[in-house]
């Protein structure tokens, strides 16, 4: 019986209708429609910025077997060079929907320029020397971590610094009696286009075949003539380059951010990792819009519990799978 | 002629001694068996070969070139395939995916296919299934698949017939024999029966060492010597 339901519900997606499964007891809970809708945007909207941060995590994890404890530096100098373009392009956000529009990419382009030169130099000075070394690779990331959050504080100062927004990304969409923040549909579309993106190299590609190949085994993709150092940096820069990403749009949902903005990301960035299964991109994102969704909901239904929702969701989700919800096979 | 040569190679693994003195030549052509107890050193010999262990300076030549110290990368351009004990393939890839993935410009040599297909015809059957989903023998086909979709002089494969029925035994026997027509093998194989069908030229390695090295008609007929080098009893 139990085998019957467990094979019908793998037909239907398995792990995948997890959220649709949260979603469904949370409009129970919540009994009201419109406060459900509201909800589930603001939690698919924080999942979807989570999963950029994360998805490079969890590649870098899975491939390199590196400990990157220093992966939220990535998050925090996004958020603050788009903070920065922002900024000294701020006649533009006032300027029409088209200077508006540029304004916000070029922002989020420099955020995605400097994670992948951040990601180069840490790669080659910082992690190449203590590949498959995770005690060292914790000791010296940990450190760049603190040396990041340094220099951040030296250039932008300790006061929080306001993240001008483009004015066609204020507001929110009333729809009935469901208002969704038109800023959180955004990051959900740019989460999903970049999730699509990564699925597309990943599975279309030949550097997406040798990235998958080399999470499961990195050293046959060398036995077949593959430099795989090559791979890693290249890995390691998109890796970085989609946290800067991240942290810029997680500053454009926050508009105030501290140098801290990266460190207490890193927690639900990890428990995302973790959750969704190292190395798989389908998991992290599966993950992150699991930890987004509970977020929201236990934030409305048991605020005292907001904080531990996430650690409780982790232990439960490995109890259940040690491996997390779609590792990549190992 | 001989294809590879290896002369008292000596292979360190962290604070551990394991290869001492490893010397055998692999002449071009046909297939070459390797035989020794368990722990005896053979995996690190095909590993040391491939440069996955680090051997001492100037103990591999293959072709004439010192390869000892060249990344695992460069040694497998230069026409050298590995099928480990494990076989390494990678479950989460379909079978086109894990082939293509060998081949040098990611697209298909179809005559070199369609001999894949006649040797191997299980794998045109599950072509576009993920290969953890496999049996254990279309596996260990799929290994040996990928270390023939391109040409190579030489190729090394650590214990093939290791958990498999009878009936793949056999089937990866004529597989070794149509390859060896045109490739080197040398293979490292516990089962005695099945290497000494395949074998020209052997070595046996004990303790890190080659203690033994001939043709594998005398060494087959020598049941002494069996015995005595690999506890077989006649």
């Amino acid at each position: 019986m139990m085998n019957k339901v467990s094979e019908t519900l793998g037909r239907l997606g398995g792990v995948n209708l997890l959220p649709l499964a949260l979603a469904a007891v949370a409009f129970v809970l919540i009994g009201a429609p419109s406060s459900w809708v509201t909800l589930t945007v603001a939690g698919l909207s924080m999942g979807m910025m989570v999963f950029l941060m994360a998805s490079g995590l969890s590649l870098v994890f899975g491939l390199m077997d590196v400990l990157n404890f220093g992966h939220s530096a990535f998050i925090s100098f996004g958020a603050f060079v788009a903070a920065t373009v922002l900024a000294a392009l701020s006649t533009w956000l006032d300027g029409g929907w088209m200077l508006a529009s540029a304004a916000l990419a070029l922002a989020l382009l420099a955020a995605i320029a400097f994670g992948l030169a951040a990601g180069l130099f840490f790669e080659t000075v910082i992690i190449r020397p203590v590949y498959r070394d995770h005690l060292r690779q914790i000791l010296i990331t940990m450190g760049a971590l603190i040396v990041s959050e340094q220099i951040i504080l030296a250039v932008w100062g300790g006061t929080p610094v306001s993240v001008p927004r483009p004015a066609f990304l204020e507001g929110a969409w009333i729809v009935g009696d469901v208002s969704m923040e038109i800023y959180r549909l955004f990051a959900v579309g740019l989460g999903a286009a970049v999730f699509v993106g990564l699925m597309v190299l990943l599975n279309r590609t030949r550097i997406g075949l040798l990235i998958r190949a080399g999470v499961e085994n990195r050293e046959m993709v060398e036995a077949l003539g593959f430099k795989i150092n090559r791979l890693f940096i290249g890995v390691f820069m998109l890796g970085s380059a989609l946290a800067a990403l991240g942290g810029a749009m997680w500053a454009g949902y926050e508009t105030l951010i501290t140098p801290a903005l990266g460190g207490e990301m890193m927690i639900v960035v990890f428990i995302v990792v973790i959750i969704g299964g190292l190395g798989s991109i389908e998991g992290t994102l599966l993950g992150a819009i699991i930890v987004g969704l509970t977020a929201n909901y236990i934030g409305y239904l048991a605020p005292k519990l907001a904080l531990a929702s996430n650690m409780i969701l982790m232990m439960a989700i490995l109890m259940w799978r040690p491996s997390g919800l779609r590792p990549a096979v190992k | 002629m001989t294809l590879l040569s290896l002369q008292n190679m000596k292979t360190q693994i962290g604070q551990y001694h394991v290869l001492h003195d490893v010397t055998f030549d692999v002449p071009q052509g046909g297939v070459f068996v390797l035989l020794g107890r368990n722990g005896a050193g053979k995996t690190t010999t095909l590993r040391s070969i491939m440069g996955l262990w680090q051997p001492q300076p100037g103990s591999v030549m293959f072709k004439g070139q010192d390869i000892s110290r060249l990344a695992t990368a460069d040694i497998a351009r230069l026409g050298i395939a590995y099928v480990p004990e494990n076989m390494g393939i990678f479950g989460g890839l379909t079978v086109e995916e894990n082939l293509v993935l060998a081949t040098a410009k990611g697209r298909f040599d179809q005559t070199r296919l369609q001999r894949i297909y006649t040797l191997f015809p299980a794998l045109e059957k599950f072509w576009t299934k993920q290969a953890w989903s496999l049996s254990g023998g279309q596996k260990q086909m799929l290994a040996v698949a990928r270390a023939i979709i391109e040409p190579r002089d030489l190729i090394l494969i650590d214990e093939p017939t290791k958990g498999l029925a009878p009936s793949i035994v056999a089937a990866m026997g004529e597989a070794f024999r149509e390859i060896a027509q045109d490739t080197t093998i040398l293979l490292v194989e516990q089962n005695f029966n099945f290497a000494r069908s395949l074998g020209r030229d052997m070595a046996v390695v004990d303790d890190g060492r080659v203690v033994h090295r001939g043709s594998m008609a005398d060494f087959a007929a020598d049941t002494d010597l069996q015995g005595q080098l690999l506890g077989l009893s006649a």
